[in-house]
């Protein structure tokens, strides 16, 4: 039996793709070596954001996907049933402060800049700030609003996604790992080989996260995906005091940077069940996911700075995981040039989860021929600024 | 923070492993640091009044009070010793090659400000314990339904009984001084109730008797309860469970009905009976969150693995005493000693550890006996219903478990804890997460959970406040006006 | 009344007499005495439910006694999170109780 599709890894972007695929009438086969989000899906925030986004093809995608979301969770809770649990999906909007008069200036440039490429990017004053979130710092000296911004439970829409892909007939082959590809006698990809035998494929779709570009490896083909550690803190339960996603104005810099040292920017927002979810750091130490209790204390640090009440707040739990980050912060949703019959849609670094179901519409286009309703190919492997980092490995 | 260097050994637990081993690495000359996250030496097994209120005759409620107090006694008066009371560790970072840096936090308990502190030793041991494992069933979330250990706790810490009419339910020998203990401080134990019928304790206890005569004090121990019963009456019943708590807004009444030998209830036998406290116990579970976080490996029972020395897979860090195995406090002191010894530079083989040696073997028997007589048997989950909480901090009831697990097909229980919340809430699963692992792997079935993960893992040990946490941080230090205890002078070297 | 301390004169141990402490619980006071836990001055004083759950609003108290089930959290002194059984009682202390409901349903 040969799939038209076989996908390799059950995160969020697989599920969002084998979903469009599969609802699409391709027969689609997910393999992973482990289970449902089982990697960076379900150690991640849950973002849906335009908020952190320079103009540019980045947030053209997210900009795609924002339109998507609202209609997804509607239909996937039809199609689901009560039964399933919620994805608790939540427009609940942005709020970037800048707490330094230094990091004023650049916040307000950014988020002109942001209004020029269509974000609803209001810029208010700090009573106004005050008046949005009451019990933030009294040290603000710029704020802009993002009422686009919107977060969503990342392991159960990821369940949920591969739920509705299976309902429509997708395959998932669990605790399945790839050990090399398939070729015909001509060297073309026909499909992969797993302990539990091989697999035919028409085209094989590489969605492995930060381990894309190991997988990518075992297939042949150099893919230049390098983890981003980040951790996370969870703090008990109380009563509901922050109402939007929170963050500092360093949020936008440390996730544009190429920078190796730590960089951590402050992300603080409630959740659905009483918490306060804390972030971020970035690091690049490979697939180290030892704690680090400096990075905690810094994140510590700057969320204490933006919400002084979190001083007493106590942490009962802390996570981390990898992003999967491209040399030029673009994720990679194409066929791969080097070998027909091979596609990506990974690279997504800290927006996996928002940009999932744009990813998943533009590979199943893509795939089915069709036209793409944004232009696809700044995200192509074959893009110039990627050119430099990919070389076929004999 | 203060940034705590080079100590020789750190010990991490004062019960009775812990004093042991400190004990046995100050005989050998390493100067010792022993944390405790209570104010009081002794950990569960000795827990005692305060020592502002000393007790004539406090030693009647205990097992070897006086050798408690000879090892509290000596280290307490050793400058070579330094013993950092309320000191909650909260995280361990690991490094290559050696145990790590321990990170603590010192002050009341739950506190907001506390002083921080880091070892970096140049040995670790090990000795955090365990707590009691209790089978979630209909109404154990009623106020009014204690663990056998919070019976212990109060009795023996405050001469408080938690309740006038008791019933202690679960299994194993440890329902016996919970009886004792309530009935000393002047509860009405209605009865003990053992889950296990009586072939499955004679198969533990019965074989080759003699292999029991070095344990005899374990022997005399249990005979003391025992006869304690019998002149508090407290009947003893076997086959018999708890498997219901009844009562609007605490627990008024409890059924107690027979059971199979797999623990599943036996219809029609139930008897319900007017109590105002339950104490539970079904057997223990080990306080492993350290160990994983300092990288030991474990085996496949789920305990700390270590070799003869009591060495764990990382260097230099040491396990004993009940995270290494349920075996009581004898156990742990066997074992705290070989540990403290090896930790300090001795070698498994001496000949100073030949005694210590032969009780952890007699002990382990012991222990062994133990676990045939009175495991967990897997009928238990037939007491629940779908409103059954499972997850008492995050209130998830066995059908939701086993609803979101059919409906999203997950055989990853990482996956599940996110969709159900079940042991994501402040306890961390310490009370579920066995309990949850067991019915998930039950609903997925052939061949249950595919990811290898465990409920056990902490990276945070404990709560810490953010203020806290922040406090070492560079530059954005806050300096809050909090009380830090006066720090122990760092100990001398030197024999004794 | 259920909980009970057994009086010192009654206890076959033969403690030293206790120092009394008086904390307050919601503004209602309670006598324990000293070394004992909040939890065991709760207790003594006849109250066993320390808090309502967050979703369904039932009553909780002290379960494990020995701080790992975190079901006896209580605010003293203005602190959140607290485990009663864990922090000893001192004369004075203004114990308050705390349900945190969760955000879909009402803020406290």
């Amino acid at each position: 039996m040969t799939n038209d599709v076989i996908i390799v890894g059950a995160g969020i972007i697989g599920a969002a793709c084998a979903r469009a695929l599969a609802s699409a009438g391709l027969g689609v086969t997910v393999i992973d070596r482990g289970t449902t989000a089982g990697g960076t899906s379900a150690a991640c925030e849950g973002n849906l954001l335009v908020s952190d986004k320079a103009p540019g093809h980045e947030l053209v995608l997210a900009q795609y996907a924002a339109t998507l979301w609202r209609g997804a969770v509607t239909d996937l809770s039809e199609q689901l049933g009560d039964g399933f649990p919620s994805v608790e999906f939540d427009r609940k909007g942005g709020l970037v402060v800048a707490t330094t008069t230094a990091g004023a200036g650049p916040l307000l440039d950014f988020a002109a800049r942001q209004r020029g490429a269509g974000v609803d990017a209001r810029v208010i004053d700090a009573g106004e700030a005050r008046r949005l979130e009451p019990d933030l710092t009294p040290g603000i000296e710029a704020a802009v609003h993002y009422p686009e911004d919107a977060q969503v439970q990342p392991t159960i829409a990821t369940e949920a996604l591969m739920a509705s892909a299976r309902l429509h007939g997708a395959r998932l082959l669990e605790n399945t790992p790839v050990l090399g590809p398939l070729l015909d006698s001509a060297g073309s990809l026909i499909g992969v080989t797993t302990p539990a035998g091989e697999l035919r494929g028409r085209r094989v779709l590489v969605a492995a996260g930060p381990w894309s570009g190991e997988v990518a490896g075992l297939l042949g083909v150099r893919l230049p995906v390098r983890p981003r550690r980040g951790e996370l803190l969870v703090t008990t339960r109380m009563r509901h005091r922050i109402f939007h996603k929170v963050y500092d104005a360093d949020y936008v810099g440390a996730v544009e940077s190429d920078d190796d040292a730590l960089q951590t920017s402050s992300v603080v927002e409630s959740t659905g069940s009483g918490t306060v979810l804390i972030g971020s750091s970035r690091q690049q130490v490979g697939f180290d996911a030892r704690l680090r209790v400096d990075v905690l204390s810094e994140i510590a640090a700057k969320a204490v700075r933006l919400f002084p009440f979190l001083a007493d707040a106590a942490v009962m739990r802390s996570y981390g995981g990898f992003r999967p980050f491209m040399p030029d912060h673009l994720p990679v949703i194409s066929e791969d040039p080097r070998m027909p019959g091979l596609w990506h849609a990974t690279g997504h670094e800290g927006a996996g989860i928002g940009l999932s179901l744009a990813t998943a519409e533009l590979i199943r286009d893509l795939m089915l021929g069709r036209p793409t309703r944004i232009d696809a190919a700044p995200y192509s492997a074959a893009r110039a600024s990627l050119a430099p980092y990919l070389a076929a490995v004999a | 923070m203060s940034r705590v260097l080079v100590n020789d050994v750190l010990v991490i637990g004062a019960g009775p492993a812990g004093l042991a081993a400190a004990r046995a690495a100050r005989e050998r000359g390493a100067s010792v640091t022993l944390l405790d996250s209570s104010d009081r030496l002794g950990g569960q097994f000795w827990r005692h009044l305060p020592d502002t209120r000393p007790s004539a005759a406090e030693r009647i409620l205990h097992h070897g009070w006086d050798t408690f107090r000879g090892l509290s006694d000596a280290l307490e008066s050793d400058s070579g010793c330094r013993i950092i009371r309320s000191a909650q560790v909260w995280a361990i970072e690991t490094s290559p090659g050696g145990p790590g840096t321990v990170h603590v936090v010192v002050g009341e308990p739950d506190g907001v400000g506390r002083e921080r502190l880091a070892f970096s030793p140049d040995a670790m041991i090990l000795a955090t314990g365990a707590h009691d494992r209790i089978l979630p069933f209909p109404g154990w979330d009623l106020p009014g339904v204690f663990t056998g250990g919070a019976a212990q706790a109060f009795a023996k810490g405050e001469r408080l009984a938690v309740g006038r009419r008791v019933i202690v339910a679960g299994a194993g020998p440890f329902l016996l001084p919970v009886a004792a203990s309530l009935a000393s401080t002047g509860s009405t134990v209605l009865g003990v109730f053992e889950a296990n019928r009586a072939p499955a304790l004679l198969r533990g206890w019965l074989p080759r008797p003699w292999q029991l005569l070095p344990a005899a004090s374990k022997g005399v121990e249990l005979a003391g309860y025992l006869a304690g019963h019998l002149r508090h009456r407290i009947p003893y019943r076997l086959g018999r469970m708890v498997v219901a708590a009844h009562g609007t807004d605490r627990v008024e009444a409890v059924t107690v009905a027979s059971v199979a030998a797999d623990w599943a209830p036996i219809s029609g036998t139930g008897r319900t009976v007017e109590v105002d406290a339950v104490c539970v116990s079904h057997g223990f579970t080990p306080r492993l969150e350290l160990a994983i976080a300092a990288g030991c490996a474990l085996t496949a029972d789920r305990f700390v693995g270590v070799d003869e020395g009591q060495q764990t897979s990382v260097p230099g860090v040491f396990a004993a005493g009940e995270i290494t195995g349920i075996g009581g406090a004898d156990l742990a002191m066997a074992e705290g000693l070989i540990a403290g010894h090896v930790a300090a530079g001795g070698a498994a083989a001496d000949d100073q550890l030949r005694r210590a040696a032969r009780r952890r073997r007699t002990f382990q028997g012991f222990a062994r006996r133990i676990e045939v007589a009175h495991d967990i048997r897997p009928g238990w989950p037939q007491v629940l219903t779908a409103d059954t909480i499972v997850c008492r901090c995050e209130e998830v009831s066995f059908g939701t478990l086993c609803a979101t697990a059919e409906s999203t097909r997950s055989r990853s229980l990482r996956a599940l804890k996110l969709s159900t919340r079940a042991g994501l809430g402040i306890c961390q699963g310490r009370v579920c997460g066995r309990s949850v692992e067991e019915l998930l792997a039950a609903r997925v079935g052939d061949g249950g959970l595919g990811d290898g993960v465990t409920t056990d893992r902490r990276p945070i040990a404990a709560p810490i406040r953010l203020g806290e946490l922040a406090a070492d941080h560079h530059g954005l230090g806050l300096t809050p006006d909090h009380h830090s205890p006066e720090l122990p002078p760092h100990p001398t070297k030197g024999t004794k | 009344m259920t909980a009970r301390l057994l009086p010192f004169g009654d206890d076959p141990i033969k403690p030293a007499p206790p120092t009394p402490v008086t904390i307050t619980v919601d503004g209602v006071p309670a006598n324990g005495v000293a070394g004992q836990s909040l939890a065991g001055v709760i207790l003594a004083s006849g109250t066993l439910a320390l808090r309502l759950t967050s979703a369904q609003g039932r009553p909780r108290g002290v379960f494990c006694g020995i701080g790992v089930c975190y079901d006896c959290l209580v605010e003293v002194n203005g602190q959140r999170d607290v485990r009663a059984c864990q922090r000893r009682a001192a004369d004075g202390d203004v114990v308050t109780t705390q349900h945190d409901r969760r955000p879909s349903g009402d803020a406290a």
